[in-house]
């Protein structure tokens, strides 16, 4: 009886006292931290995806409360960049929600092989065999799904050999871009609704060899561009780009693309061309 | 007493390595293997910790649980002991060495409950070393688990590339991988030094 009296006692003390010590430390070492810090970090993803460019949220929300800007976290959207600003008394500029856009339409069935290939199942490594895979194109999707793995958010997957972007859960954090030994990923904003879906900067006549639907780079979308103060579609190293702050997505030029690989809308059926403006023009 | 502590450092990183033969630490050992960067920063971590919880645990167990003759209460007054040195070392590190801490933070609390920790301290109690062979036991230990950790760290981010059947992907190609380096260290067992 005596023990186990003994033993309470002594280990209560012990753990007394070291709850004392524990207590002084935490004065002692205190660390003087901005309070808005913390508030700053809870209005965050808490993805740690590191899309803002900082490394992980505690990193980014340090910045933002050092002055960085307020809106770099596009996982949380417009409204925690609100939020934010209001902690840090900034009016936040808001941030446009940006998708992943995969500028490849090179499909299994469209793209011209150049070899069977049956290595370790990533874009990187397919890339080591002469710095290009097993595509014809050296500009198309390798289709791997290296993406798909650096995607935190299930937004990527591959479908008949090219990547595609779930547009509903990309956050563009930006990840799937930085992996992509090709480099075809970019982020456009979410409402821009034609998006020329190629990247071969190759010559016409090579692109019709290649694939059946890479852009040969025929100008016709940028004549058709309506736009007065010169096209917002234009055509540079055999490749069609537009310029997505001046593009007012009226679709003319998705109409003319002989190759169909400026994408409309995602899915919904091409436009016909309207027949009244022509008039006027 | 050189040789003593040579053996002793030897056994705690090859032949009784805490993961490979005592079978000691292993979540850790799985759940912070994935690359080589975390590996390091916990192994370092635990070599940090268990040499100064070897040394806390040596003393409460010297000077105050066996004058007490209450040596039945080592498993809780360690568990207590490890609780608080592993909090008191954060603040200290978050306070003093900022560097560190960003290093080591996250570890820490991971190791709080650590069973190599609690193992490391038990064996010294059990094997009854002195002080400095505690402590040499403990750091060395920790040295032992950097090795473990790292080596798996390194397969793994091999096999990351490997065209392994889809029902191993994940925990599962770790843990044969770790049974097979574990084999390989069992080549270890039954070594006797001086």
């Amino acid at each position: 009886m005596n023990t186990i009296i003994f033993a309470i006692v002594v280990l209560g003390l012990l753990g007394a006292l070291f709850g004392a010590v524990l207590g002084l430390a935490s004065k002692i070492f205190h660390v003087d931290q901005d309070p808005r810090l913390e508030q700053v970090r809870e209005c965050l993803a808490g993805a740690n995806c590191g899309g803002c460019g900082y490394p992980g949220c505690d990193g980014y929300a340090a910045a933002v409360v050092a002055g960085g800007p307020t809106n770099k976290c596009v996982v949380a959207g417009p409204d925690a960049a609100a939020k934010i600003g209001e902690i840090m008394g900034v009016s936040a500029e808001a941030s446009e929600k940006m998708v992943a856009h995969v500028t490849c339409s090179g499909s299994n069935d469209v793209a011209q092989p150049r070899f069977n290939y049956s290595g370790p199942k990533t874009c990187q490594a397919a890339m080591l065999f002469g710095g290009r895979d097993s595509k014809d194109c050296r500009f198309a999707c390798v289709g791997l799904g290296t993406c798909v793995e650096a995607c935190q958010f299930g937004a990527m997957s591959v479908e008949n050999g090219v990547a595609h972007v779930d547009r509903e859960k990309c956050v563009a954090c930006g990840a799937c871009a930085d992996v992509c030994p090709k480099k075809i990923i970019e982020m456009v904003p979410y409402k821009q609704k034609v998006i020329p879906t190629c990247s071969s900067q190759e010559k016409g006549g090579v692109v019709m060899k290649q694939c059946d639907v890479g852009c040969i780079g025929c100008m016709k979308c940028q004549r058709e561009c309506p736009l007065k103060d010169g096209p917002a579609i234009t055509v540079e190293n055999n490749l069609a780009h537009i310029d997505y702050s001046r593009c007012i997505g009226c679709g003319k030029c998705a109409t003319v693309c002989p190759r169909n690989i400026i994408k409309w809308q995602f899915g919904a059926p091409r436009p016909r061309p309207v027949v009244e403006e022509k008039k006027e023009a | 007493m050189l040789t003593s502590l040579l053996s002793i450092s030897l056994g705690a990183i090859l032949i009784n390595n805490f993961i490979f033969s005592q079978f000691l630490g292993i979540c850790p050992f799985l759940g912070c293997s994935n690359k080589m960067d975390t590996a390091a920063g916990m192994g370092l971590a635990v070599i940090f910790v268990m040499g100064l919880a070897s040394a806390l645990c040596w003393m409460i167990n010297e000077w105050i649980l066996m004058p007490l003759d209450l040596g039945f209460m080592q498993t809780v007054a360690y568990i207590l002991v490890i609780a608080s040195l592993v909090q008191f070392i954060e603040m200290f590190l978050k306070k003093s060495v900022p560097s560190l801490y960003s290093a080591l933070g996250i570890y820490l609390p991971l190791i709080t409950t650590n069973c190599a920790v609690l193992g490391v301290v038990l064996l010294n109690t059990q094997n009854s070393y002195n002080f400095i062979e505690s402590v040499v036991y403990g750091i060395t230990g920790g040295i032992g688990f950097l090795v473990a950790i790292c080596l798996l760290a390194s397969v793994r981010e091999k096999i990351e590339f490997a065209d392994y059947p889809k029902a191993f992907e994940g925990f599962a190609i770790a843990l044969v991988t770790g049974g097979l380096l574990s084999l390989a260290f069992m080549g270890f067992s039954g070594m006797k030094i001086f």
